[in-house]
């Protein structure tokens, strides 16, 4: 593949040129592949849609790196002919990172001197931003966000006017707030989106293969370095990075990418000389930055350069009726996902959840529909369809006992206020120690009462430290 | 006794978990040898109907090539494990599970 990579396109200009430099700047993906289908090149806009490295699909038969709707039984290639001309449909992938994303594939024949076909190239344009555009619009949304409350109205206005500028932004927010949403829709509304949206997660490697990830390396670089790598950064050129958890960056790594926001390049490890690239960073943590600086945990003047654009998002406990909304556009999603014909929610079930506190904000919303989209076999969502966390007290359904005192009766478990906001294990504990004193210290009485096998709750009692 | 399931094009493992036509399943006992070896193929392919045949078949590993996060999540919650972007012939992957040196992103040329 080095061959394919370093080959020269001769003849056109006063010298012979690099021909990965024509294809890698280009905005869309491009795969040059044999007559056998199988993978030659590939340009860097592919890179980063497909998730593959080209050195290492190389001779791979391009089905199994593009992986379309159309590879399995409508390959355009085979009625493609010498004579030239080209086929353009509409499809959609499977990348590395198990995203299914709808494209266009223009595939053309590549014919050689003697009139016969020596390749096929393909032009792999990224439809998103397109499905995007259309979906978008109106006053109470924007890209995949929607809000009607004050917090939110002032968010969405910020956001067009954000998109057209290209400074680093940085949005702040508790976790399930819609951070990831919010830099998707930047880029997506941003002169930049035709070039890739990269994402990294700077909490979910280590260092040491954050580092590889985020400025690539030469091969040789260090053990394990077989072939060299370009980086999120060089496959966000031209477009956005996006490094959420940007709290977890560990120290190091923050002062190169305070070199980077002050020259736009990138130093890959093992490499002698600086690549010059044009990204925009948008940034996202839960985490409280300003209060890592002072503890000398976030570099101050990092902070400085991300903190040009600040948007910090509202809790849902914030947003007042836009709960409302949003339970019924979820309702609406997973009803078309799930084939329901859910109407609405009973107003007791609407109720309970407008009084939640939501700490996991829409993302906790979210899933909690969904759950009872699931669960729910008639057109309302009533609120035996919803977790048992989220109503108090929790009941505890007990089986036929033949002890006189606890015999089919339901254990109420008087549930604190405060004790909402534990989490599950506490609660649990509060179960067992309570079941354990209706049932007078009788283990046995407790576990029928919890519904738990008696090995079951010795185990559990010896993990909450309930000393028999 | 581990239950592998990989789904299938011709002689090869499909580029797509969602469109294969059919599926190997192939029984490896713990001394690596295989004790059964099924070729089924699917009235009509669909994740949804070969997350269901997977559960049914008490499979224990899937090895295929591309897979949507949703049906990962879903067979990773139910303990199957899920060998992905794996690229190759059925027969060279069911070598490879044997010797135990298959992992996500292996691919056999």
């Amino acid at each position: 593949m080095t061959s394919s990579q370093s080959a020269k396109v001769h003849g056109l200009l006063e010298q012979p040129i690099a021909l990965s430099q024509f294809i890698n700047e280009a905005p869309i993906g491009i795969l040059v592949v044999d007559p056998e289908l199988r993978v030659v090149l590939m340009n860097r806009a592919l890179e980063a849609l497909t998730g593959f490295v080209s050195s290492e699909v190389s001779g791979v038969p391009c089905c199994f790196v593009l992986r379309t709707n159309l590879c399995l039984d409508g390959c355009p290639v085979k009625n493609l002919t010498p004579q030239g001309g080209s086929i353009c449909l509409e499809s959609n992938i499977l990348n590395k990172n198990r995203e299914k994303i709808p494209v266009r594939v223009t595939t053309s024949a590549l014919i050689g001197e003697k009139g016969r076909i020596v390749g096929y190239t393909k032009s792999v344009e990224d439809m998103r931003y397109l499905q995007k555009a259309d979906g978008a619009g109106g006053r109470f949304s924007f890209g995949n966000l929607i809000g009607n409350s004050p917090e939110m109205q002032r968010v969405l206005r910020l956001l067009p006017a954000i998109a057209q500028t290209d400074s680093s932004v940085l949005i702040t927010g508790q976790t399930g707030t819609g951070k990831d949403f919010v830099a998707e829709a930047i880029h997506n509304a941003s002169q930049r989106s035709r070039s890739p949206f990269v994402k990294v997660n700077c909490g979910a490697l280590p260092e040491s293969l954050l580092e590889s990830e985020l400025f690539g390396h030469q091969k040789g670089a260090f053990t394990g370095a077989i072939e060299n790598k370009p980086g999120r950064f060089r496959l966000a050129h031209n477009g956005t990075l996006y490094l959420t958890e940007i709290g977890d960056l560990p120290l190091n790594l923050q002062v190169k990418l305070l070199s980077f926001l002050d020259d736009q390049v990138i130093y890959p490890l093992g490499g002698s000389r600086g690549i010059h690239v044009d990204v925009r960073v948008i940034a996202a943590t839960h985490r409280d930055l300003e209060g890592m600086t002072r503890q000398g945990r976030f570099r101050e003047d990092l902070l400085f350069r991300l903190n040009v654009i600040r948007l910090q998002l509202p809790p849902l406990s914030q947003r007042g009726q836009d709960i409302n909304m949003l339970i019924d556009h979820f309702l609406h999603h997973f009803n078309a996902r799930f084939r329901k014909k859910i109407k609405s929610l009973s107003p007791r079930a609407r109720k309970i959840l407008l009084e939640y506190s939501f700490p996991g904000n829409v993302r906790e919303l979210r899933n909690i529909i969904e759950f009872a989209v699931n669960l729910s076999d008639g057109d309302t969502i009533r609120s035996e369809h919803l977790s048992t966390y989220l109503k108090t007290p929790i009941p505890v359904q007990v089986e036929a006992e033949t002890n006189p005192p606890i015999e089919k009766k339901e254990i109420v478990l008087e549930t604190s206020h405060n004790s909402l906001n534990l989490d599950w294990a506490h609660v649990e504990r509060e179960m067992i120690m309570d079941a354990l004193v209706k049932a007078r210290g009788n283990r046995a009485k407790a576990a029928k009462l919890l519904g738990l096998g008696r090995s079951t709750l010795w185990r559990k009692m010896k993990n909450y430290l309930i000393v028999p | 006794m581990k239950r592998l399931l990989i789904p299938l094009k011709g002689d090869e493992i499909a580029p797509r978990f969602d469109l294969a036509p059919e599926v190997m399943i192939v029984t490896v006992t713990d001394d690596g040898e295989i004790a059964e070896q099924r070729l089924m193929v699917m009235a009509h392919a669909s994740p949804e109907s070969l997350c269901e045949l997977i559960l049914k078949e008490k499979v224990d590993v899937t090895v295929c090539c591309g897979i949507e996060e949703e049906f990962f999540q879903y067979l990773t919650w139910k303990k199957v494990r899920v060998i992905d972007s794996v690229v190759g012939s059925c027969e060279r992957i069911v070598d490879c599970f044997r010797t135990g040196t298959l992992t996500p992103g292996t691919i056999l040329r």
